[in-house]
């Protein structure tokens, strides 16, 4: 069975580390601007999690791509931008339903997720457990995580009527 | 030259004539004052009349990271504001945590100088390279968090990071804050009303460059071994990550160090009420974290909603049902404690209106429960105070957040700070603190050597100078007694300096309860390429520590100011374990003079300042 990311929102803290890490495993700097895992932060609700390629079976930025730039990774399973044959054409950051398919401007190629050939450097960096790297069927904890927040949202909006 | 850690360019605003400009950041300066507080301290120095008006075009302000912001060391989000200060006139450098600090330095910046006074109500626009000063007409009057909206609107970008005043920036209150990421807070000293003097509504950052290091390989091997310590650590693995700062509530109430009612006792019945222990178990929602900071001491908590109607005040009620962060220990402490107020609630309402409205929490506590000790004692009335304003009330607490931001008003005597208030009604005996600054949470009675840090801190009473509880209270790095002076003078000095390194390297002094110079010396060697041995970065903070004394004498300060007010001479706690002490500044400070280097009027000598390349 392959390994996929798992990301456990509750656990987040907003700190960053993991943008930091992935961003000097793409430019060896640290470059948030250029992390392919990205931290959106909503204070109000107190909400910080990091969301990046869920690696999906049916993988829309392969489809799309036109040169067949993007390929499944023998070890790992990751969708994989090769660099030599990528046009920089971008559809395949447009036909991501995720929005985790980048353009990056200094290369002029398209960036995603790779799985750092096997050992994330988010899940490394990450101080309080919010990303696991574990074996998985697939990222079919993200369908519980949905409807944890659906559920939320009907509730706030039907005054907890919510099936 | 380096190759790391500095981008190497200083971005300047002059607000009267619209000049933007980048210039190279000085290499020299930056090797001996690192960057932060201390790089900051020396331009400042170098460019600036001490004796100029704080809320005048002539102040100069200096938002300053340093080498380690934006790295992925823990704890690396910090910048500093470094100013007068417009509560005391002296130096100020407050400090502030969040996203904005490391998005200044993505965009290529260490410091950001901004000079003169804007026309008209502006705030100044950072992406990248393309710097400009847009009209804030359409923000004046609007609070932190719709600033903060509004900003990041209108840049296009979601990643931009806001740094702003409130509405009391813009009153001149004399404890505002400058407030970033709607909850961090460049908090004391008054930068926000310097900052608004100068009609400087915000600064919105988005930077999309990087942080170079140095030598890689050597850096992530410091990093990580700093950051396994910081595990390791009671407090900052456990205690801090628990329960937040307000862990020290219930610690310092035992020990008979918390002043309550501004500073007549020193410990609060019903403490455990406002402690990090009751707030974890009864309104914590999360635990948050600054800018890659592993420790994520920052608490986010929310009222249920049979406490949201609780208190008078009912604008922006929307505000009242959101999570917001805090109530971390000092506030927790200024608007509970030493106004007698037990009440959790009132301080969650009251923190987060601080932060909204753009205020200091601990001045504005600590001036409140002067104002109530004015009260009690029949030297206002009710008809001046517009309400009781009684020790204990938590109603009088979160009305006068509001009033005092809107100089509203009693709330116009409140912005004034309780130096110029309890003044004004001939009570100066009843102000509590330094150089016109408010004392934070710690009795120097109870704890001998936080009044020698107090009456020797440059920017006025601070915690965050020279943190002696840590070894007189938690032990840390060894249990010093806090009953004696023996002793304190010299760990004084050494806490002082210290925490100047810490401050001007970008990282944030709490990691100090886990780790040391020793841990920072191999990170920030590598990041900057320049070799540093820990004796020398205790000398830099050493020089920080000496130029900061420099400046406040040329803004005309003197060893007569290193004192503490009269209820802590000579006024004894009356009751409970430190009962009969009082601060015995005068065994302490001719020996704090000796071993700084300085003369008997406590001025720095010659040799002194030769030896630091100060002369």
């Amino acid at each position: 069975m392959a390994k996929s990311l798992r990301i456990i929102p509750e656990k987040c803290t907003g700190c960053m580390q993991c943008e930091l890490a992935c961003s000097w495993v793409q430019t060896g700097m640290f470059q948030p601007s250029r992390s392919l895992i990205r931290v959106n932060i909503f204070d109000e609700q107190a909400s910080y999690a990091p969301y990046t390629c869920f690696q999906c079976d049916e993988a829309w930025c392969m489809t799309a791509c036109p040169v067949n730039a993007i390929s499944i990774d023998a070890n790992t399973g990751a969708k994989v931008v090769g660099d030599a044959n990528c046009v920089g054409c971008g559809l395949c950051t447009i036909a991501c339903p995720f929005g985790t398919v980048f353009y990056n401007p200094d290369t002029q190629k398209a960036f995603k997720c790779d799985l750092c050939d096997g050992n994330p450097a988010c899940a490394v960096a990450c101080p309080t457990g919010a990303i696991e790297y574990t074996e998985s069927e697939s990222a079919d904890w993200l369908g519980g995580w949905a409807e944890k927040v659906n559920e939320s949202y009907l509730t706030s909006i039907e005054g907890g009527n919510a099936a | 030259m380096s190759n790391g850690g500095w981008t190497g360019t200083v971005l300047r605003v002059d607000l009267t004539t619209g000049r933007i400009s980048k210039e190279p950041l000085n290499m020299d300066w930056a090797k001996s004052f690192v960057g932060g507080r201390g790089l900051a301290a020396r331009y400042l120095y170098e460019e600036m009349d001490p004796a100029a008006d704080a809320l005048g075009p002539d102040n100069k302000m200096i938002f300053a990271t340093g080498p380690m912001t934006g790295t992925n060391a823990s704890t690396s989000s910090r910048y500093m504001v470094v100013t007068k200060g417009a509560l005391t006139n002296a130096i100020t450098t407050s400090n502030s945590g969040g996203h904005w600090g490391p998005e200044l330095k993505f965009a290529g910046y260490d410091m950001l100088i901004v000079e003169g006074r804007a026309p008209v109500p502006s705030y100044i626009s950072i992406c990248d390279g393309d710097v400009r000063i847009c009209s804030a007409e359409h923000l004046w009057g609007k609070t932190v968090w719709e600033t903060d909206d509004i900003v990041r609107e209108e840049s296009g970008q979601h990643d931009t990071v806001v740094t702003c005043i409130g509405p009391a920036g813009e009153n001149l209150v004399r404890f505002a804050a400058i407030v970033n990421d709607r909850h961090r807070a460049a908090g004391r000293s008054g930068v926000g009303a310097v900052m608004g003097s100068k009609n400087l509504k915000a600064i919105a950052v988005r930077g999309t460059g990087g942080v170079p290091i140095a030598d890689p390989q050597k850096f992530m091997s410091a990093m990580w071994e700093m950051k396994s310590k910081l595990v390791e650590h009671p407090v900052t693995g456990e205690g801090l990550a628990a329960y937040g700062t307000a862990v020290l509530v219930n610690i310092i109430n035992e020990s008979g160090a918390l002043p309550t009612n501004n500073h007549q006792v020193s410990q609060l019945e019903g403490a455990d009420n406002i402690s990090g222990e009751t707030l974890a178990d009864t309104r914590l929602v999360a635990n948050k974290a600054c800018f890659g900071c592993t420790i994520a001491c920052g608490r986010v908590s929310q009222l249920p909603g049979e406490a949201q109607d609780k208190f008078t005040v009912t604008t922006r009620p929307h505000n009242w049902k959101i999570a917001v962060e805090g109530p971390e220990y000092e506030n927790a402490w200024a608007m509970g404690a030493d106004c007698g107020i037990n009440d959790l609630d009132a301080l969650i309402k009251a923190n987060a209106m601080c932060n909204e409205l753009g205020m200091d929490p601990i001045s504005f506590g600590a001036t409140l429960a002067a104002a109530m000790e004015l009260y009690e004692t029949g030297a206002v009335s009710d008809e001046q105070t517009g309400m009781p304003l009684n020790f204990g009330s938590g109603d009088a607490l979160v009305a006068m957040t509001e009033k005092a931001a809107y100089r509203e008003g009693f709330g116009d005597e409140l912005a004034e700070g309780s130096k110029r208030m309890t003044a004004k009604f001939n009570r100066p005996e009843f102000f509590m603190g330094v150089r016109g600054q408010e004392f934070p949470a710690y009795d120097a009675r109870a704890i001998q050597g936080m009044g020698l840090g107090y009456a020797t801190s440059n920017r006025g009473a601070c915690h965050l100078k020279s943190y002696t509880v840590a070894p007189e209270i938690l032990g840390i790095p060894e249990k010093m007694d806090p009953a004696v002076t023996e002793g304190k003078a010299e760990i004084t000095k050494i806490f002082q300096d210290a925490t100047c390194t810490v401050d001007a390297s970008g990282l944030c002094l709490f990691l100090t309860f886990g780790v040391g110079l020793d841990e920072i010396q191999p990170q920030l060697e590598a990041v900057t390429g320049i070799s540093y041995t820990v004796p020398e970065l205790l000398e830099v903070g050493e020089r920080v520590w000496n130029i900061e004394r420099m400046w406040n004498q040329r803004a005309g300060f003197s060893g007569k100011d290193d004192t503490l007010p009269k209820r802590l001479l000579e006024e004894p706690i009356p009751d409970g374990p430190t009962k009969g002490e009082v601060n015995r500044l005068g065994e302490m400070l001719p020996e704090y003079y000796e071993i700084r280097g300085w003369n008997a009027e406590g001025e720095p000598t010659q040799e002194k300042l030769a030896s630091l390349g100060l002369a």
